[in-house]
């Protein structure tokens, strides 16, 4: 079967600091000029870095890819090229199809006008014609369930119906080549099952879409195969469930182990010093992945360099969110605990079990605290370590809600046959 | 049987309790599973690429197609301008008339009373409003214009498009308050009684003339604004001159004889100056002001295009 798309050695070179203060002012080009009035930029050796480089894949129409990588590996450039939003620097891509991109929900939306009229604006700037909007407008508005607020201006929406209005109107774009980009991240669970869904009748509908995403579970579910870019290469192509697979494994290098071997240069004070921190896993995944079923070690070797002080070490927890997810200390540690530490190296380990945290990264801060009241040393984000979720759930890949995800035990049983429930009814 | 075997496993899932139906998980099980629609739609493959994406390739030409293909967001991108405009103010509409009326009344005061200047056959307030009016829509679309891919930084960097469209826009959506501020005329030539001739006739090519300016100048001013980000700022210095250096609130007759050319080079003389002739006769039309206004702006509108094509590549690399 012939390609839709067809990516051949695509680069991209940004200037450094390009997207934050690219533009310059007349005056320092008007300086610039005067200065060498006869080079033309030569002189410049501008530091530059490759947003992509020789990024070659096809995809066949109907194909459903993902596309993965971690921040600042190039996805959303490689999605900015194919919507032609920016220019590759070489390279070219072949397109044999209407190209829709949905890189972000709601763009051009005006706060002013109304629910009705951003519709048509949004429509319109996604590339839909009149026409087409007119025909699809009820169906947009059911799908959004705003139907109350249409002559509302947007600005007095919640954010829910915000998303929801604006996702409605990119999800009825009906182009041969769908591009998106990560718009699952918005939305409460129930409205990104919805979007989900939708995804997949587009799919169903035989178009191709290219789809970017953090969210494993989502790709997993959703794509047969995935584009795994890593610092702008393609470092894998295949089955969706083999490229996440290899990918959870390698983005688990977060911050696992730090070491300081000389006591001067280590981090601390004169009290005490830090020897080393580590994330280990324990049993569970021989790979190393740190799933929501893996038990964890977090272990600390430290210094103690005043003698006789009774020491404890304080974890803190933090989310992705940035939610503080827990705090523990050794109270029921049963050797050291309370007891005065002479001079010298210790080591703590704290046990995480598996079946707690939910997916997400984690930082770790350590606080040193001495006569379980003050804290001696504090070493924020000492560890950080990545839980991924595994990919048995079936139906469903929206993230599991909840700071945590124990597994408890639950037991249901019958409490009566339904004859016995008409007899006490009958009673 | 795939499906059914997948479905089923859903049924387990903790998430079916927050699931009211398992209609869409099974739906989106499916497509991955599901190849046969794209058989089909393979055959309506086009034997070229419909776009072909290569460095380079958007500031070669004058994509006029490209243009007409979008010329619904043009509209929508105007009618958002003018409508967020009467949405926000609280006098709305009134600003269209409000400020070349009171800027009129400030010159009338100024001038036609107290530095005298004459204004030939029409009354000077008449003369200064009819210059104001045409001025004034120049020089809001020229800012408005200028400012405008800045200001639309979000779309140009979520959406393709032809980015000419976002300075036109601007430059149209002025076209509206430029009707109103012209029915107030009305009333003020029938106070004067001026009578109205078939001049009137030309006022439609004259407006387009001037707008077709505006967008030339605005356009280049925009893609510049993206670059350097002190255009914004000197915008309203270059209306300020350009006011004075036009004939909108003195004639062109007050200049000596030998001094005039100068004002003929710039392409608004040639505008102004018959628009008034336009409105209330009196006299034949200066052809050659408005050949040097048509020229001007033509080459204006192609150097515009050419250097705006050749910006547009990295507007949203810098924008």
């Amino acid at each position: 079967m012939r390609p839709i798309i067809k990516v051949e050695n695509l680069s991209k070179q940004y200037r450094l600091g390009t997207r934050d203060s690219a533009y310059t002012t007349l005056r320092e080009t008007l300086v610039a000029r005067a200065r060498a009035p006869f080079s033309r930029r030569n002189g410049h050796s501008e530091q530059t870095i490759w947003a992509l480089r020789d990024v070659s894949f096809e995809v066949k129409p109907g194909e459903v890819v993902g596309i993965i990588g971690r921040n600042g590996a190039g996805k959303s450039t490689l999605l900015k090229i194919l919507s032609r939003i920016t220019e590759p620097t070489a390279g070219c891509i072949d397109l044999y199809g209407r190209v829709g991109s949905l890189l972000e929900v709601g763009t051009g939306f005006h706060p002013e006008l109304s629910g009705r009229e951003n519709i048509f604006l949004n429509g319109s700037i996604l590339g839909m014609s009149h026409q087409e909007i007119q025909s699809r407008f009820d169906e947009i508005v059911a799908f959004a369930e705003v139907e109350q607020f249409l002559d509302t201006p947007v600005k007095r929406y919640s954010s829910g119906m915000y998303v929801r209005l604006a996702f409605a109107v990119a999800a009825h774009l009906q182009p041969e080549i769908l591009v998106v980009d990560e718009v699952l991240a918005v939305g409460d669970a129930q409205f990104q099952r919805k979007c989900l869904g939708k995804m997949g009748q587009v799919a169903r509908e035989g178009r191709t879409v290219l789809f970017v995403s953090h969210n494993m579970t989502a790709i997993q579910s959703l794509c047969r195969r995935a584009v795994w870019l890593d610092d702008g290469r393609v470092c894998a192509d295949a089955d969706a469930g083999q490229v996440v697979a290899d990918y959870l494994q390698r983005s688990f290098s977060a911050l696992g182990q730090q070491n300081w071997d000389e006591i001067e240069s280590a981090p601390g004070n004169d009290k005490v010093r830090i020897r080393s921190a580590r994330v280990r896993v324990e049993e569970g995944a021989p790979d190393g992945r740190i799933t929501v079923h893996t038990p964890l070690n977090l272990e600390f070797e430290y210094w103690n360099l005043v003698p006789d002080t009774c020491l404890n070490l304080s974890l803190v927890l933090h989310n992705e969110e940035g939610v503080l997810v827990l705090n523990t200390g050794p109270v029921k540690e049963p050797v050291w605990h309370g007891r005065p530490f002479p001079a010298g190296l210790f080591r703590s380990v704290c046990r995480i079990p598996g079946d707690l945290l939910n997916d997400s990264p984690y930082r770790v801060t350590l606080y040193v605290i001495k006569d379980q009241s003050t804290a001696v040393f504090v070493y924020p984000d000492i560890l950080m370590f990545e839980v991924c979720d595994t990919a048995e759930r079936a139906g469903w890949y929206g993230k599991w809600p909840g700071v945590v995800r124990p597994d408890f035990e639950w037991t249901t049983e019958q409490a009566a046959t339904s004859e016995s429930q008409h007899l006490s009814n009958g009673r | 049987m795939q499906v059914s075997k997948l479905s089923s496993k859903v049924e387990t899932s903790f998430e079916n309790r927050i699931a009211q139906s398992t209609d869409q998980s099974t739906h989106t099980i499916k497509t991955t599973s599901d190849n046969q629609a794209s058989n089909s739609f393979a055959d309506t493959l086009p034997e070229q690429p419909l776009v072909k994406i290569a460095p380079g390739k958007s500031g070669s030409a004058l994509r006029v197609r490209d243009l007409w293909a979008y010329r619904e967001l043009l509209f929508f991108l105007t009618w958002r301008d003018v409508k967020v405009r009467y949405k926000q103010t609280s006098l709305g509409a009134a600003w269209a008339i409000l400020q070349p009326l009171l800027t009129m009344l400030t010159f009338t005061l100024l001038f036609g009373k107290l530095a005298g200047i004459q204004s030939g056959d029409i009354p000077y307030p008449l003369f200064s409003y009819a210059g104001l009016l045409i001025w004034t829509f120049f020089a809001n679309a020229i800012t408005n214009s200028g400012n405008s891919l800045v200001s639309s930084a979000n779309l140009i960097t979520k959406v393709y498009f032809p980015r000419l469209i976002i300075p036109a826009a601007a430059v149209i959506a002025g076209l509206v308050d430029l009707a109103i501020a012209l029915i107030v005329l009305v009333p003020l030539m029938i106070y004067y009684r001026v009578s109205v001739g078939f001049g009137l006739v030309m006022i439609p090519l004259l407006v387009v003339i001037c707008s077709l300016l505006a967008l030339g100048i605005g356009m280049w001013l925009s893609a510049l604004n993206v670059k350097y980000r002190d255009i914004r700022y000197a915008i309203p210095f270059l209306i300020q001159l350009w006011m004075f250096a036009s004939p909108v609130i003195y004639p062109a007759s007050l200049l000596p004889e030998k001094w005039r050319w100068i004002l003929l080079l710039n392409p608004l003389t040639g505008i102004i100056v018959n628009f008034r002739i336009a409105l209330f006769g009196g006299q034949s039309f200066e052809w050659n002001s408005l050949g040097v206004s048509a020229v001007v702006t033509i080459f204006i509108l192609f150097y515009s295009a050419y250097s705006f094509r050749r910006m547009e590549r990295h507007f949203a690399d810098i924008v």
